[in-house]
């Protein structure tokens, strides 16, 4: 046993701003020296696609920023409209650029150099009918018990 | 400004990517060598405080000047 930190996290969600949380924390907790894996289960699977295709949505989240304030003029409605997911996804990629905040692939791979272990969920990759072809190599597959293994001892864990 | 050896440009990153950067270029030197840091995220100046509390590196500087932030960070 190390008496180095452990941080455990569950990533759940499959969308282009909800993958950072998991990310940003995995690879700055492992600059700080801490052992760290994540568990990956459900839209989560999406951040370990070779191929990612993150989008972020306004529809439902009265809380997302709109340019132009589109928020205050468009009905909520108006968010669900065909090609609106696509123009947000284009428009916070963007942003992300301009802003200097790192894309999901380098976080990622900043992830996997540090040694993140990162865990896919084999039910949710049976479960969707996803083959392990799909996902990038350097990641391991497991259940629920896999991830207690890791959580049971660690001084945080947290879910996204 | 005192001596360093070596520099890091991490102008225009956002977090947590300065920190990720220091990580990298401190893993590449020796105990006692001297990283100097140019950043302008604000978020960075408390970021690096608690990065040098929690990894021992040894943060002898933090400065503001015409809008960039500067560290010195001595490796421990």
């Amino acid at each position: 046993m190390s008496d180095e930190k452990k941080l455990a996290i569950i990533a759940t969600k499959g969308t282009l701003d909800w993958a950072y949380p998991p990310l940003i924390l995995a690879s700055t907790a492992a600059a700080l020296g801490y052992q760290v894996q994540i568990f990956f289960t459900f839209y989560g699977l999406q951040l370990l696609k070779s191929k990612l295709d993150l989008q972020v949505s306004p529809l439902g989240n009265p809380g997302m920023p709109m340019p132009m304030k589109m928020d205050k003029w468009f009905p909520v409605l108006g968010t669900a409209i065909p090609g609106m997911q696509s123009i947000m996804t284009m428009m916070m990629k963007k942003k992300i650029k301009e802003k200097g905040v790192a894309s999901i692939e380098d976080l990622r791979g900043l992830c996997l150099e540090a040694d993140v272990k990162m865990i896919a969920c084999q039910m949710t990759v049976d479960l969707f009918d996803m083959n392990h072809k799909e996902f990038i190599d350097g990641i391991e597959y497991g259940g629920a018990a896999t991830f207690f293994e890791f959580a049971g001892e660690s001084d945080i864990t947290l879910y996204v | 400004m005192a001596d360093f050896d070596q520099e890091l440009d991490a102008t225009g990153l956002n977090c947590p990517l300065p920190i990720l950067r220091a990580k990298k270029a401190l893993g590449g030197m020796t105990a006692g060598q001297v990283l100097h840091i140019i950043a302008t995220d604000p978020g960075s100046v408390k970021d690096f405080e608690a990065f040098a509390k929690q990894t021992g590196n040894e943060l002898m500087e933090s400065k503001e000047e015409g809008g960039k932030f500067l560290f010195l960070i001595k490796k421990a």
